[in-house]
C-alpha cells in the first residue's frame, strides 16, 4: 500500500517537474488542447441554448408536451351549440383534474388605425393559453383572470400593432378601437415580440371576450370555429385521448364527431433533436482530434530528446510501469490543465448574454443553466486525450533500452 | 559477505552478417561488502558491458550472476529495477545530470523510486547528502551552472542518497581535470567508507585504479586479477 502510495504520488511529482521544466513547449502543445475542449464544451453548451431555442419556438406553436388539441364538429356541417360544449368541456376539465386548457379561435377584428380601419388577425384564448404556449411580453403583463370581467376589453397586441399606434407608454392605459356590429374600446395591456417573419399587425383577446364581441353562430357562419387544448402530462396523454374523445361523442350525441391529437414538438416519438446532437457531436469529435492529433506529434518529438533522461531514470530503479505511468500521468495531467482551462472559457463564452441573444434568437426566456454534463464531458475528452497522446509516448519509453539509453 | 557472485559469465552478441560477437568471456568476480574493486581495460574491452551486469541492466549469455546470493535470472523484470533503485548507486563518467531541475531535484530524483520514509522525506534526505558531499550552499543550482567537480560531487551524492551497497563508478573522473579528479575520488571513497558500501571503478586511469584495493584488468572479454596492493606505476596506463 506504502509503495502503491508512493508510486502514485511519485509519478504525479516526476509529471509535475516535466511540465514545469518544459513549461514553454507544454504551454505551446496544450493550446490546441485548450482550445479544442473550449470547442467541445462551448458547443454542447450552446447546443443546450440552441436546443431550447427550438424547444421554446415548438412550444410557442404547438404548446408544451403534452398539449392535446380537441376538435368538435357534427357530421351534418352544423354548429355544436356553444353552450352545451361549454359544459361538457368545463365537465371533462374537471373529471381529468386538467389545470391548463383553453379555447383557441383564430378570427379577425377590423381595427381603427389613424391611417384607416384595417382587418386585424385576433386569437380568442382563455387565461391558462399564456403558460401552455409560454408566450412572452416585451411590455405589460399576459392576461389575469380578473380581465374577464373588464368593461372594457383586455387586448394583447403585437410590436407591428404597437409601432403602429405610435408605442404608447402602457402606464397610460392607451385604447384601441375594435370596429364591427358593436364597436367596443379596447384596452392594450401587453405587447408581444415578433418573429422576423411577421409582417402584419395581430392580438390576443380572451375568449369570453371575443364572444362578447361576436355571437358565437355569427363566428361558426364564417367557419371559425373554437380549437379546444388541454395541456398534460406526457405520461397520461396517451390514456387521455381514446378517453376525452369517448366521453365527448358520449356527451354530444350521436352525429358528432370529436378528433383528439397531440399536435406538440415532442408528439413524435423520433428524437427532434437528433440531427443537431448528430451534427454537434461530429464538429466536436473532429476539433478533439485534430487537438489529439498535435498533442501526440509534439510529445512524440520530445520523447526523443528525453531518452537519456529515461535511461537515467532506469538506472536509479525506475521501473518500466513507472516510465509508462510518468510518462502518461505528464501528457494527462497536462491535458487536464488544458482541459479546466478550455471549461473556464466555454463557460464565459456559452453564459455571456451576447452570445445567449446570438443563440436564442430573442425566442429563449428560460436560458438553461450551464450544462454541467458539458464541463464533464470536456474534462473527460481532456483526460482521454491525455491518455490516448500519452499511450504512444509511453510505450515508447517503455521500449527504450537502458544501455543505450544512458549513453544516448 | 559477498554481495556479487560472478561465474564463467561470458556475453555474446548476436550479429546481422555475421558470427556472434563474444564480449566477455569466463568472467569470475566476487565483490564482497566494502570492497574497493578497480577494473582498466583498452577501449573494446568489455568494461562497459561488465558494469552493465555488474549493475543488473543487463544479464549474461552463460554463466552465473548472484547478487546478495540470489541469482538475477530469478528476477522479474520489476523486481531487478526495484534491486538496482535500492541497492545499486551508478556514477557516470558525463554525470548525466537531468537538465532544468535544480542540484537538489537531481538528488531526489532516486529517492523518487524508493518507498516509506525514503520517499516521503526525500528532500530533506537529499539535502543533508548535498551537504555530505559539500554542496549544502548550491541546493538551488542548475546543472549548467555548476563546475564540472560540483557536477560529479551532485552526481555522487545522487548515487549515495539510497545507500546504496554497491556503487558502480563508469570513468568517474574522465571528464574533470587531474586534481578535481583527485578530489572527487577521495570524496567518494570516503563516502563510500562512510557508508559502507562496495566500490567498483572503470578507469583509464592508473592513479584511480591505484586507490583500490584490488586491481582487475579487462583484455578482450578476459578479467584478470593484477595485484591486491599494487602502486600506479605498476598498473600500465591504457590508452582510452
Amino acid at each position: 500500500m506504502n509503495r502503491l502510495l508512493s508510486n502514485v504520488v511519485g509519478s504525479f511529482v516526476e509529471a509535475w517537474q516535466e511540465l514545469r521544466i518544459h513549461k514553454t513547449r507544454v504551454m505551446l502543445s496544450l493550446i490546441g488542447v485548450a482550445v479544442a475542449v473550449c470547442a467541445i464544451t462551448t458547443v454542447v453548451g450552446l447546443g443546450a441554448v440552441a436546443q431550447q431555442s427550438i424547444v421554446e419556438q415548438n412550444e410557442r406553436y404547438g404548446g408544451r408536451a403534452a398539449t392535446l388539441s380537441l376538435y368538435v364538429s357534427k357530421n351534418d356541417g352544423s354548429a355544436v351549440d356553444d353552450t352545451v360544449m361549454q359544459d361538457v368541456w368545463t365537465t371533462e376539465l374537471e373529471r381529468y383534474g386538467v389545470e391548463y386548457a383553453s379555447r383557441v379561435l383564430y378570427s379577425s377584428q377590423t381595427v381603427q388605425f389613424t391611417d384607416g380601419a384595417v382587418p386585424v388577425q385576433v386569437i380568442g384564448v382563455d387565461q391558462p393559453y399564456g403558460t401552455m404556449h409560454r408566450v412572452t411580453l416585451s411590455q405589460g403583463t399576459w392576461f389575469t383572470a380578473d380581465d374577464v370581467d373588464r368593461l372594457a376589453p383586455a387586448v394583447l397586441v403585437n410590436q407591428i400593432f404597437y409601432d403602429r399606434i405610435g408605442q404608447p407608454d402602457l402606464a397610460t392605459h392607451p385604447t384601441t378601437t375594435l370596429l364591427g356590429a358593436t364597436p367596443t374600446t379596447a384596452v392594450i395591456t401587453g405587447v408581444y415580440p415578433v418573429s422576423t417573419w411577421d409582417t402584419e399587425p395581430a392580438m390576443y383577446l380572451l375568449m369570453d371576450s371575443l364572444s362578447a364581441l361576436v355571437p358565437a353562430d355569427q363566428l361558426a357562419a364564417g367557419g371559425n370555429v373554437p380549437n379546444y387544448e388541454l395541456w398534460v402530462p406526457p405520461a397520461i396523454s396517451e390514456e387521455l385521448i381514446p378517453a376525452l374523445q369517448r366521453d365527448l361523442e358520449g356527451a354530444l350525441g350521436e352525429g358528432t364527431m370529436v378528433s383528439v391529437n397531440r399536435q406538440d414538438y415532442a408528439a413524435s416519438n423520433e428524437d427532434p433533436f437528433a440531427s443537431i446532437k448528430l451534427l454537434v457531436a461530429g464538429v466536436a469529435g473532429l476539433v478533439l482530434l485534430l487537438g489529439a492529433l498535435g498533442l501526440v506529434n509534439i510529445a512524440l518529438v520530445t520523447l526523443k530528446q528525453r531518452i537519456r533522461e529515461i535511461g537515467v531514470r532506469r538506472s536509479f530503479g525506475a521501473t518500466a510501469g513507472r516510465v509508462f505511468f510518468s510518462v502518461m500521468m505528464e501528457s494527462i495531467v497536462a491535458t487536464v490543465v488544458a482541459g479546466v482551462v478550455g471549461v473556464i472559457g466555454a463557460v464565459l463564452i456559452v453564459t455571456n448574454p451576447m452570445v445567449q441573444d446570438f443563440i436564442g434568437q430573442g425566442m429563449v426566456t428560460d436560458f438553461p443553466p450551464f450544462p454541467v454534463e458539458a464541463a464533464l464531458l470536456g474534462l473527460a475528452c481532456a483526460v482521454g486525450v491525455g491518455a490516448l497522446a500519452g499511450l504512444l509516448p509511453a510505450l515508447v519509453a517503455v521500449r527504450v533500452k537502458v544501455i543505450d539509453a544512458i549513453r544516448y | 559477505m559477498t554481495l556479487l557472485h560472478l561465474a564463467g559469465v561470458t556475453r555474446t552478441v548476436e550479429l546481422v552478417d555475421g558470427p556472434p560477437l563474444t564480449i566477455l568471456s569466463g568472467v569470475d568476480l566476487d565483490v564482497e561488502v566494502g570492497d574497493r574493486v578497480s577494473v582498466v581495460g583498452r577501449s573494446g574491452s568489455g568494461k562497459s558491458t561488465l558494469l552493465n551486469l555488474l549493475g543488473l541492466l543487463d544479464n549474461p549469455t552463460s554463466g552465473d550472476l548472484e547478487f546478495d546470493g540470489r541469482p538475477v535470472r530469478s528476477f522479474s523484470s520489476a523486481e531487478r529495477d526495484r534491486v538496482r533503485g535500492r541497492d545499486v548507486g551508478f556514477i557516470f563518467q558525463q554525470f548525466n545530470l537531468l537538465q532544468g531541475r535544480t542540484a537538489l531535484e537531481n538528488v531526489m530524483t532516486p529517492l523518487l523510486y524508493a518507498s516509506g520514509k525514503q520517499f516521503w522525506q526525500r528532500a530533506r534526505i537529499a539535502t543533508e547528502m548535498l551537504e555530505r558531499v559539500g554542496l549544502g550552499h548550491r541546493l538551488g543550482a542548475m546543472p549548467d551552472k555548476l563546475s564540472g567537480g560540483e557536477q560529479q560531487r551532485v552526481a555522487i551524492a545522487r548515487s549515495l542518497v539510497r545507500g546504496p551497497r554497491l556503487i558502480l563508478a563508469d570513468e568517474p573522473t574522465g571528464a574533470l581535470d587531474l586534481e578535481t579528479g583527485a578530489d572527487v575520488m577521495a570524496l567518494l571513497d570516503e563516502v563510500a567508507t562512510g557508508s559502507g558500501a562496495a566500490l567498483i571503478t572503470i578507469t583509464h586511469d592508473p592513479a584511480i585504479a591505484a586507490l583500490a584495493s584490488r586491481h582487475l584488468r579487462l583484455d578482450h572479454g578476459v578479467l584478470t586479477v593484477v595485484g591486491e596492493t599494487v602502486v600506479p606505476d605498476e598498473l600500465e596506463a591504457v590508452p582510452a
